[in-house]
């Protein structure tokens, strides 16, 4: 079970800020994969990892990395603070 | 170092007046702040989401890297969240060291991280209700690369 955040138009496209996930998924990469089969909404939020960032356990991660062990992945545009 | 992400406004020349106040081992303080601009003349307000918990995590290790690498004496971060009106400050950023070279290099090194590695986003909402998310451009994460050693 892992928690998945999404933030800014991420958030908006899927519609919930979180949400708790079963997964057997190894990476994030298989993560995105079952994300996109779920519904449109979801596939449209993830139609292009170029435009996507992700963190694990509040880490910036690459979307190959492995999830055993992480509790929280969060999905998000390019951030633009400052 | 102080760390500080807050929805409240701040009070830049008050925030400046404490910074280093009292050290004698400074030479030099450098201070950068950030404003809400509205290019066009018709922005009503941008409101800043961010990543709780990732953020103040995210913003103190860049902060480490850069008081390491200049060997600062301070360093003060602050970023608002939520929603702001044009003219507002966004952020704030001061550091304190010896010599100005490194006080102006790590505020910059600073802001350029901040910009592209702090989990902020932006959002306008102009007059006409119109919304767009700011689009972070390829010369922030550009700026990045010069400070790659």
């Amino acid at each position: 079970m892992v928690e998945v955040m999404y933030f800014a138009w991420v958030r908006e496209r899927i519609g919930e800020p979180r949400e708790k996930i079963e997964t057997k998924a190894e990476t994030v990469a298989e993560l995105v994969s079952e994300l996109r089969a779920r519904e449109p909404r979801y596939a449209a939020a993830f139609e292009d990892l170029s435009a996507l960032r992700v963190a694990l356990d509040q880490e910036l991660a690459d979307f190959d990395a492995p999830l055993k062990g992480v509790r929280e992945v969060a999905f998000f545009p390019p951030m633009t603070g400052g | 170092m102080t760390v500080r992400v807050q929805a409240e406004t701040f009070d830049p020349g008050a925030e400046l007046s404490a910074f280093g106040q009292g050290r004698a081992d400074l030479g030099a303080i450098v201070s950068f702040t950030g404003i809400v601009r509205d290019d066009a003349g018709s922005l009503d307000r941008m409101v800043i989401e961010h990543y709780p918990g990732m953020t103040e995590k995210a913003i103190s290790q860049i902060v480490a890297r850069a008081v390491d690498r200049w060997a600062l004496a301070d360093c003060l971060v602050i970023h608002r969240h939520g929603s702001l009106q044009p003219g507002e400050q966004i952020m704030m950023v001061a550091t304190a060291s010896k010599h100005r070279v490194a006080a102006f290099e790590a505020a910059e090194y600073l802001m350029d991280y901040l910009k592209s590695r702090a989990p902020f986003w932006k959002k306008e909402f102009t007059r006409d209700g119109a919304t767009d998310w700011v689009a972070a451009k390829v010369d922030d994460e550009d700026a990045l690369k010069r400070w790659s050693d």
